[in-house]
């Protein structure tokens, strides 16, 4: 039986790697307890908080919660909905009743058509994945302009960093609007060169993954443009 | 002597044709994420077996009437390329790839946590680029490490190992003369970690004896290529402090 590498704090888990004991703590998420010891359920560093053992996967699909801030594609409208593509397994729905706009029946297309993209809230999850959307809210409406760029959900919280300072930091200097959603999906609104600039951050975090290497992109990103 | 004719398998010496000792395994190497559009992949040389899995999903599973409202259906489907033996292979599914897509699928299914996922499908694909006995082992790896790599949740991977019996003798890891010509062979899949049996399949005779021995290379197999399984996951992230 292989052991994590047990580094500094940091260790790497593979999916049935036996942590440890199970006693006096719980389970989180990627970790099961059977037999009085815990089983990592997934890649991913091993974290342990509060007494709650957890794996922060490496790779992982959304999979929706209630609560959610989320960029949607339109994917289908009926006469008194839409169907959103929210990169997750399941196509969430958006009754016309929580939609930010007097909506009269059949006339749904008016508002938002297919392929439009939108921030939308996800009101409620249930166990079998049906879920539901909400656009009424601060903030919540039709993106009309700009890009929507995507990141692999597991970077989002590297993306925002503590308390969002490392996407203030980026906002500040690529000069650009950025909404962050919590599918994997970045909106940025600026202008064109501004853009491009922090689309092509997004990339290096893409293509990198790693949270030192993005900080220092951005670093060098805020050192070069200072200059200016 | 041999099972079928005058084929001679193991040398005057006790070594197999190959030269390998009759516990030995044919040299496994794997690799996780080649395939950059697939959520999860790997590919796994066994021996001159080449095979490469993708895993894409969970996504909503199509058409409705597979979905299970209490879990997820994991959808294999296993193929060889026409190119991967001697002989051209047709294209296509055939009787022999929809029966190991079955067998992979309900042994993935043992360890995967499918109740995460109701009503979704989880698509893994095995392609065997080349073919020399063993496919189904090489193929049911690749799957699980494809499976760790898209970050879906695991109880456990599963390891494929077989073994066999050429000239009365047990042997470990069949090559594809000693699977032609040999008396038996004996593929399972094993959950390293706690050495259950997610699928096992016999194809000849072996005694209860020849059996125990050939159960005990298995699991002693299922080990190595568990360390390099792990080892490929670790190799994918290094450095990757988060």
């Amino acid at each position: 039986m292989s052991k994590g590498q047990v580094g500094a704090e940091l260790r790497l888990v593979t999916p049935g790697m036996v942590v440890g004991p199970s006693s006096g703590k719980r389970a989180g998420s990627g970790m099961i307890a059977e037999n009085n010891e815990f089983i990592a359920t997934r890649v991913g560093w091993l974290n342990e908080q509060n007494n709650v053992v957890s794996v922060q996967p490496i790779n992982s699909a959304y999979m929706p919660r209630s609560g959610d801030l989320i960029i949607g594609f339109v994917a289908e409208v009926r006469n008194n909905l839409w169907f959103f593509d929210v990169n997750g397994p399941f196509q969430a729905l958006l009754p016309m009743s929580l939609a930010p706009w007097k909506v009269e029946f059949g006339s749904t297309r008016q508002h938002l058509g297919i392929g439009d993209a939108a921030l939308a809230r996800i009101q409620e999850v249930d166990e079998t994945h049906n879920m539901v959307l909400t656009m009424k809210g601060v903030g919540l409406r039709r993106l009309n302009e700009g890009a929507v760029v995507s990141i692999p959900v597991n970077l989002v919280d590297t993306l925002r960093g503590d308390n969002n300072t490392t996407l203030s930091r980026i906002r500040d200097v690529t000069d650009c609007r950025i909404i962050v959603g919590d599918n994997g999906r970045v909106w940025i609104h600026g202008d064109a060169e501004n853009m491009h600039v922090a689309r092509q951050l997004i990339q290096t975090l893409n293509e990198e993954g790693h949270k030192k290497t993005f900080e220092s992109a951005v670093q060098a990103l805020e050192n070069e443009r200072g200059e200016h | 002597m041999g099972g079928y004719g005058d084929v001679k398998l193991l040398r005057d010496d006790g070594k197999r044709l190959d030269g390998r000792a009759i516990d030995e395994m044919r040299p496994v190497t794997i690799e996780a994420g080649v395939l950059p559009a697939a959520d999860g992949s790997a590919m796994v040389t066994h021996g001159l077996n080449v095979a490469v899995a993708a895993v894409y999903g969970p996504m909503e599973a199509h058409p409705r009437k597979i979905q299970r409202q209490d879990r997820a259906v994991i959808d294999v489907r296993y193929n060889m390329a026409p190119f991967s033996t001697g002989d051209r292979i047709r294209p296509g599914f055939n009787r022999r790839s929809r029966e190991i897509s079955k067998v992979t699928a309900e042994s993935l299914e043992s360890v995967v946590l499918v109740e995460r996922y109701p009503r979704s499908k989880i698509r893994v694909e095995i392609e065997i680029l080349a073919a020399e006995a063993g496919t189904r082992c090489a193929g049911i790896t690749a799957a699980s490490v494809a499976l760790a790599d898209a970050g879906i949740p695991m109880r456990d991977m599963i390891v494929g190992v077989a073994s066999g019996k050429i000239e009365d003798t047990v042997v470990l890891d069949l090559d594809k003369a000693e699977d032609n010509y040999g008396q038996a062979d004996l593929p399972v899949g094993i959950l390293p970690n706690t050495g259950e049996i997610a699928f096992l399949q016999m194809d000849g005779d072996l005694s209860i004896e020849e059996y125990n021995l050939a159960m005990e290379y298995n699991h002693k197999a299922a080990k190595e290529i568990h360390e390099i399984m792990v080892d490929a996951l670790k190799r994918r992230y290094e450095g990757g402090e988060n």
